[in-house]
């Protein structure tokens, strides 16, 4: 099922957007200026750049959950925006990872985890078969009965970790996944979060201001004045 | 599995606001069920008090109320000599008050009404009843509370009586009533007929032939089947709608209760929506979720308000003054319309919540931690 060796998507494309503009109360506050940018299959790349310049503002366009006010963002060879199934597209082909890990605090891990696979109506023994063998990966199997309230921090975004990869996604969007844990966990969680994309075959597309993890990505771009630059 | 988790989750997190909403529903459903209960009982205790048994009621046409009916006495033996009639018994009903008892009802009959060779005689018999004008039989509560055993002279209006017999019957008119001769009731009303006639047929399949044959041989009378009668009698209209009514705006309030504590319940887990959403929630599931948390409310509150309201009425049965007044069969049907009715009372006033849900945008509402 996963392809560890990725020569052959290695060709394609998984993002690109074209000449991509945003800005947030009615033109009030310019957020994105044309921005042009392309990703290949199961690449890792990392974004960077000033906080408030726009690198959640471009993951979110690019996972479906906001629009452009112009240009064109195309995922896995289709136009976002011309999709009329962003339910399917979230359910199926992209996984967000958040800094704040933003699970549900009054459910366990297993409950947390199996929400995307309940979205999709997957079958029960294939979703906790799935579930537990990302679950084992992470090293949450003991876990997986304890509510979030009982986690640390890390053991919080290896969950969302889980619940991201849940569905299989090709795509996996992380947006400053470290940047509520301290150093060590930090390095833990980032070399886990690798290791997992990598293990998948997937694309993972992470915003961050940690120049040291950034560097640890196939490639590393950065954001300014709207726009972006390749650097390195 | 999850959804009905996620559904539990969030009444269990305000569980205090859940179980007063809950609360809600339930006094409007028990409210609801017990006066729309005790109203049928009471008009289908009317509704049998006016016909005993019989299948057809004669009665004047156009009357707003039966009580003001009259039936002249040449029409009633006319009716009575019909070959499809098998009975045909005029019966005079007054309203008595004294000064001690509120009212009392009188039943003018002969003695080959059903009311009196049917009863259930505690004291005194059938046979005697009729063959004096001033003798008259007691229903068990309206001796009760006259104070009277047979051989007794009681008090009635301005009159006495001689009560020859008591009897025990399970309608709650006639058994705090009195019955008299049909000619006693005449000359103490003042009225030269009756105020009905209960009929019954030879065969039960010749009702639409009685009808026409009343209509055209007694225009200002009208024949009515029971059930019929109790659908079209004006009295029994403005009762059952009021009680529709009065029931419908308890709901009502059950159902704004519910609406509130969805709103205040979408308000305050905007982000778990949105994580949802983000999760590959479509716009259905996520309505799913709170309109599953306001039926299981509204259900919830349906089925402990029919506990609340069958125990209130017992409790009701229990009080004297009633005895007789209310009817405790509650009917399946009655259940279903008002559990059906709190539920799609619950649905409705979910659907707002469910509809600012659905607008619920995941980038907005997950900016900020
Ligand atoms: N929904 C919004 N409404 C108004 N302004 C917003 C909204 N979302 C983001 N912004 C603004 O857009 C700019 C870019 O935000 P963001 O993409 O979150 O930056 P980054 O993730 O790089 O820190 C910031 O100035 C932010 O305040
Ligand atoms: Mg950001």
């Amino acid at each position: 099922m996963k392809t560890p060796s990725q020569s052959p998507t290695q060709e394609r494309v998984a993002i690109r957007t074209s000449d991509v503009w945003k800005s947030y109360d009615r033109g009030a506050i310019p957020v994105l200026n044309g921005v042009d940018f392309e990703m290949r299959a199961g690449e890792t790349v990392a974004l960077c750049g000033a906080s408030g310049c726009g690198k959640s503002t471009l993951l979110h366009l690019v996972g479906g959950l906001d629009e452009p006010d112009r240009g064109q963002v195309w995922v896995h060879g289709e136009e976002l925006t011309q999709r009329r199934d962003v339910v399917r597209f979230l359910r199926h082909e992209v996984g967000f990872i958040f800094q704040f890990h933003n699970l549900i605090a009054d459910l366990t891990v297993e409950e947390n985890c199996l929400l995307p696979a309940t979205a999709a109506g997957t079958n029960r023994t294939q979703a906790t078969e799935r579930l537990h063998r990302l679950a084992e990966r992470t090293g949450l199997t003991h876990r997986l009965r304890h509510r979030i309230q009982t986690l640390s921090g890390g053991e919080r975004q290896r969950t969302a970790l889980c619940r991201a990869l849940m569905n299989s996604p090709k795509l996996l969007l992380a947006d400053e996944p470290t940047g509520s844990l301290d150093e060590r966990t930090s390095g833990a969680v980032f070399e886990l979060l690798l290791e997992l994309v990598k293990w998948e075959g997937a694309t993972l597309l992470m915003a961050t201001h940690d120049r040291g993890l950034a560097r640890a990505c196939n490639r590393v771009v950065e954001m300014h004045n709207g726009r972006i630059h390749e650097s390195s | 599995m999850i959804f009905l988790r996620l559904i539990l989750l969030n009444l269990w997190r305000h569980r205090i606001r859940s179980a007063i909403s809950i609360a809600g529903v339930t006094f409007s459903v028990a409210a609801m069920l017990t006066v729309v209960t005790v109203l049928q009982g009471a008009i289908g205790m009317f509704s049998g008090l006016l016909s005993s048994g019989a299948e057809m009621i004669v009665f004047e046409r156009n009357v707003s109320d039966l009580f003001f009916s009259e039936v002249p006495a040449a029409s009633a033996s006319a009716i009575a000599a019909w070959p499809m009639v098998a009975h045909a018994d005029p019966v005079l009903f007054g309203v008595v008050s004294s000064a001690d008892h509120p009212i009392i009802t009188c039943f003018g009959v002969t003695r080959e009404d059903a009311r009196i060779r049917k009863a259930t005689w505690l004291a005194g018999n059938a046979s005697t009843f009729g063959q004096h004008e001033n003798e008259v039989v007691l229903g068990e509560r309206a001796a009760d509370f006259l104070n009277a055993t047979t051989g007794m002279q009681v008090p009635i209006g301005h009159e006495m009586f001689h009560v020859i017999g008591i009897v025990k019957t399970a309608n709650g008119f006639e058994d705090g009533g009195v019955f008299m001769p049909l000619h006693a009731a005449q000359t103490f009303f003042h009225k030269e007929g009756s105020s009905v006639i209960t009929i019954k047929l030879h065969e039960k399949n010749q009702t639409a032939e009685f009808k026409a044959e009343v209509k055209r041989t007694f225009p200002n009378l009208i024949a009515l089947e029971d059930a019929e009668f109790s659908r079209t009698y004006s009295q029994f209209k403005i009762l059952k709608a009021t009680a529709w009514a009065v029931g419908g705006c308890g709901l009502a309030l059950g159902g704004l209760g519910v609406a509130n504590t969805m709103i205040m319940s979408v308000f305050a887990r905007i982000r778990e929506i949105a994580i949802l959403r983000v999760n590959g929630f479509s716009n259905t599931q996520i309505a799913f979720t709170i309109l599953g948390e306001s039926a299981l409310i509204s259900v919830s509150g349906a089925l402990l308000g029919m506990i609340v309201g069958i125990v209130a009425m017992y409790a009701l049965k229990l009080i004297p003054a009633l005895h007789g007044y209310v009817d405790v069969t509650i009917h399946p049907m009655l259940i279903c319309v008002v559990v059906l009715l709190a539920f799609v009372t619950g649905l409705t006033g979910a659907l707002y919540p469910a509809a600012y849900a659905m607008r619920i945008r995941a980038v907005e509402a997950l900016r900020f931690e």
